[in-house]
């Protein structure tokens, strides 16, 4: 479904992803793992034309994403779960779905109603909180709230960027659940990570990126067995 | 290329001509108009510092020039019935002004680029209309008509009469602003400067004082600009509210910033296009104003940084040290 | 002093109305401030051609004037063009002179020094195709000078009534749009962080041409009203009032919508108040003190939010 060929990203002068190949098929969970910078964030914003590679294509679907502007790339069927969230916190958490929709717009109000129902469904908090403003939610609903935004538009691909940062334990097994009922549900997604094991825990596959280089690609289980992901990531020996 | 060899020797070409100059010229008002060229350049020099050393964005400049003015007017004419020695008053006009730009400088050090530029334009147009209507109940500034029979310079009973002994004044005055720009830029706070210029945060970061810099900047370069506004007091022999418009503001900083921000020849010589180009296109005067705004537009988006760009110190001494006849005591060039 | 206090109301009413249409123009200033973090000097400008463009529309209808010129249809004949004219003019200046450099750096001083630019030029662009001289708006032959209202005990024309009337409508008209309609939430969104809303697929460009055609379209009314108030229009008006909102905006806090309304109607009582117990030609120093005072000691404005870092203004 999504395939990136040797992309290569620059920052400037820094040159952050050094050539990357990786690809997402069609109703997988599969996810990047690294540490700080090593580009996880920088292939999200490659994905979705938030930054242009200098070279390499992004294919999704059959078709050329990179150099579209991301209104186009978004309209694919892709959408963004960012770091740290980014909920508009000026917005009530109603308008902040309706954002999600906001590719949306030329559908019938039905659709849409039916769908933030749905989402309503899955995070029963935000329906208690729906006029109140993002910016006053903590910091879980916050990250239920950016999920529900991206699925509004009924992506077909869902990135999403270090869903655990800043959650507590508790929280993050919660959220991935969710993930998993959401991939369940039909929606491929992949998911970059730093928090290892929850990730590789419902994920099909996996990559490591290191450094702005893929060093690991593999099935979820072969990677959670491999001694170096142990050890590096999984702080076990 | 060019740019190189203007950079190096543009300076001496330019105070050699402009020595000679008034000397080749066919007529007197041909010699006022160099005089002004010459006041100018003081102006942009003034203002150079402040937006081009230090990146601070005043647009409210002339209120400095317009306080020099009328403070040697205070001091030199039959209104206040003072009549002190020119170098005197001249001392004075600038210690004044220098505070000027300290009390104007002090609430702006806290503001962010626009925000600093408005209120800079906010306090040249209280300076224009406090100019225009103090003249109720007490007659202060002589009101819409300003003030007039204000003494010319005049140095041991040496009286400057002809346009151009009042040119030769004046490149005097040039001569040593720009070696002193010049000096400043190399020194500590010049470097100060530009720091605060690239990124503040940053430099206060690595300990600059950026409030003593920042108000450094605005005295100097207020100082500048009402050591030209007593010249132009003495030179006009009478000073109006109208002499100091919102809009010399903006000539002002167009020298600068089609001359080439912190480049100190560039703004003389943006000094010189803004001031000899209405004077030669006369008949298109009615549009004069039409193409400014229009070239203000057009510079920003196609040459921002001017005719002659300035080069960052670090490239400046990069570039001197290249070119450095003799090689260290130790016989190794330093790097 | 008593006579001063007499006249009190009647001043106060008139701060209010020149307040509303402070609040006009600067709703313009403020949404430029929200999507882009400039400030758009030209704006006064904008300000000033639509009520040229006013009297030239209004020049006609007096011409062809078959019946009597009723104000409930003359009215919006003389806004409408000035609204969508001055709207396109926001929208071609942004895309002309200023998305080229905000796209390019990081530098504040390339959009403002343009701003300033493109603010002589229309100035003088309009003085050399429309004549140095003011010209005069009849509003007598629309709003007859004996047309008034006794409220509250003070006495005020009916045109009065009508352009407090006419701004407060626009007003809500746009905070209904800002917070209803789908534009008005991709307005925020780029405001708010426009990266994020171009994730979500919003074409930013396209929402910052539009906030600059409302906000100009806002300006363009105002243009109109104050013509017909004061019936004299030339070619410097835009300058003054332009700062004159410019401080409404910030004192009310810049970047917020309320906030514009409110600070329009506090900078109009308090120039109304200001000119009638202190002296009347230091009207617009009172303006420029509101608005450096505001600057040093409240950036932020009334209603805007403290900015973590006071360095961002």
């Amino acid at each position: 479904m999504l395939r990136l060929n040797q992309v290569v990203t620059h920052y400037g002068p820094i040159m952050a992803l050094k050539g990357i190949d990786l690809h997402v098929d069609r109703g997988e969970i599969v996810c990047l793992l690294g540490g700080n910078a090593s580009g996880k964030s920088t292939t999200m914003k490659t994905i979705l034309g938030l930054v242009r590679p200098t070279s390499g294509t992004v294919e999704f679907e059959g078709r050329i994403l990179d150099g579209l502007p991301t209104g186009k790339i978004v309209r694919q069927g892709i959408a963004l779960v960012p770091e740290a969230r980014r909920i508009f916190g000026r917005m009530t958490v109603w308008e902040n779905l309706m954002m999600g929709a906001y590719v949306r717009s030329g559908e019938p109000q039905r659709e849409i109603d039916g769908d933030m129902e749905r989402i309503y469904g899955l995070f029963p908090r935000l329906r208690e909180r729906t006029a109140q403003y993002a910016g006053t939610l903590s910091g879980g609903e916050q990250q239920m709230l950016a999920m529900g935004r991206a699925l509004m538009a009924r992506p077909k691909l869902l990135l999403m960027d270090e869903p655990s940062m800043g959650l507590s334990p508790a929280f993050v097994d919660q959220a991935f659940d969710i993930i998993q009922e959401i991939n369940r549900q039909g929606t491929t997604i992949l998911v970059v990570e730093q928090n290892a094991s929850v990730a590789l825990s419902i994920a099909h596959r996996g990559y490591v990126l290191q450094n702005g280089r893929i060093v690991l690609a593999d099935s979820a289980a072969a990677l959670l067995a491999a001694d170096d992901v142990r050890r590096a990531y999984l702080g076990e020996d | 290329m060019i740019g190189e060899w203007l950079n190096r020797y543009g300076l001496f070409v330019l105070l050699a001509g402009a020595v000679v100059a008034p000397l080749l010229a066919p007529n007197d008002y041909v010699v006022g108009v160099l005089a002004r060229i010459c006041l100018y350049s003081l102006l942009a020099l003034g203002l150079n510092i402040v937006v081009g050393f230090a990146g601070l964005l005043d647009i409210g400049y002339v209120a400095f020039f317009g306080i020099g003015s009328y403070a040697y007017a205070f001091l030199a004419s039959p209104h206040f019935g003072l009549h002190l020695p020119f170098v005197l008053a001249m001392v004075i006009v600038t210690l004044a002004s220098a505070t000027s730009g300290i009390l104007i400088g002090a609430p702006t050090l806290r503001l962010r680029g626009d925000y600093l530029a408005i209120v800079t334009l906010g306090f040249g147009e209280i300076t224009y209309i406090s100019l225009v209507n103090l003249d109720r109940p007490i007659n202060i500034t002589g009101g819409p008509s300003g003030l007039i029979s204000i003494d010319p310079p005049s140095f041991f009973g040496y009286v400057i009469e002809r346009n151009i002994e009042y040119y030769y004044l004046f490149l005097l005055t040039l001569g040593a602003v720009v070696l002193g720009s010049v000096r400043l830029r190399d020194s500590k706070v010049g470097w100060a400067w530009q720091a605060i210029r690239e990124d503040e945060l940053a430099a206060e970061a690595m300990g600059v004082n950026t409030t003593v810099a920042k108000l450094q900047a605005f005295a100097i370069g207020a100082s500048i600009a009402g050591f030209a506004g007593g010249l132009l007091a003495s030179w006009q022999r009478s000073v109006f509210p109208d002499n100091f418009l919102f809009q010399e503001s903006i000539n002002i900083l167009a020298m600068v910033i089609l001359g080439g921000m912190g480049n100190v020849l560039g703004v003389i010589l943006g000094a010189i296009v803004v001031v000899a180009l209405p004077e030669i296109f006369r008949d298109l005067a009615l549009y004069r104003l039409l193409a400014f705004g229009a070239m203000l537009m057009v510079l920003m988006i196609f040459r921002p940084q001017g005719l002659l760009p300035a080069r960052p110190a670090a490239e400046r001494e990069i570039a001197e040290e290249s070119t450095a006849p003799t090689a260290q005591p130790n016989g190794a060039p330093k790097t | 002093m008593a006579d001063l206090i007499s006249i009190l109301p009647q001043q106060l009413v008139f701060g209010l109305a020149l307040g509303t249409v402070y609040g006009l123009i600067a709703l313009g200033y403020t949404m430029v401030y929200g999507v882009l973090q400039m400030i758009n000097f030209a704006h006064g400008e904008v300000f000033m051609i639509g009520a040229y463009i006013g009297w030239s529309v209004f020049a006609v209808l007096i011409d062809w004037s078959v019946g009597g010129l009723h104000p409930l249809w003359v009215l919006p004949v003389l806004l409408a063009p000035a609204m969508l004219l001055c709207g396109g003019l926001g929208m071609t200046l942004e895309r002309l002179a200023y998305r080229p450099l905000y796209m390019r750096g990081a530098t504040r001083l390339g959009p403002l020094i343009s701003a300033v630019g493109a603010s002589i030029f229309l100035q003088n662009f309009v003085m050399l195709t429309q004549g140095a001289r003011m010209k005069v708006y009849m509003t007598n032959l629309v709003f007859p000078r004996t047309w008034r209202f006794n409220i509250f005990g003070v006495n005020v024309s009916a045109l009065v009534i009508v352009i407090v009337v006419v701004s407060l409508l626009l007003m809500w008209g746009l905070v209904a749009l800002i917070q209803r309609t789908s534009l008005g939430r991709a307005i925020r969104a780029v405001s708010e962080d426009r990266e994020m809303a171009t994730a979500v697929g919003i074409d930013a460009n396209r929402v910052v041409g539009l906030t600059f055609f409302l906000g100009s379209a806002l300006a363009g009314a105002a243009g109109v009203l104050v013509g017909l108030y004061y019936t004299q229009i030339d070619f410097v008006m835009g300058y003054s009032a332009g700062l004159k909102a410019f401080t409404a905006a910030v004192l009310g806090g810049i970047g917020n919508i309320k906030g514009a309304m409110l600070g329009g109607l506090l900078l109009g009582v308090i120039e109304s108040l200001a000119s009638t117990f202190i002296n009347p030609a230091f009207k617009d120093v009172v303006a420029f003190a509101v608005l450096i005072l505001t600057l040093v000691f409240k950036p932020e404005g009334i209603l805007g939010e403290k900015l973590a870092d006071w360095k961002k203004i």
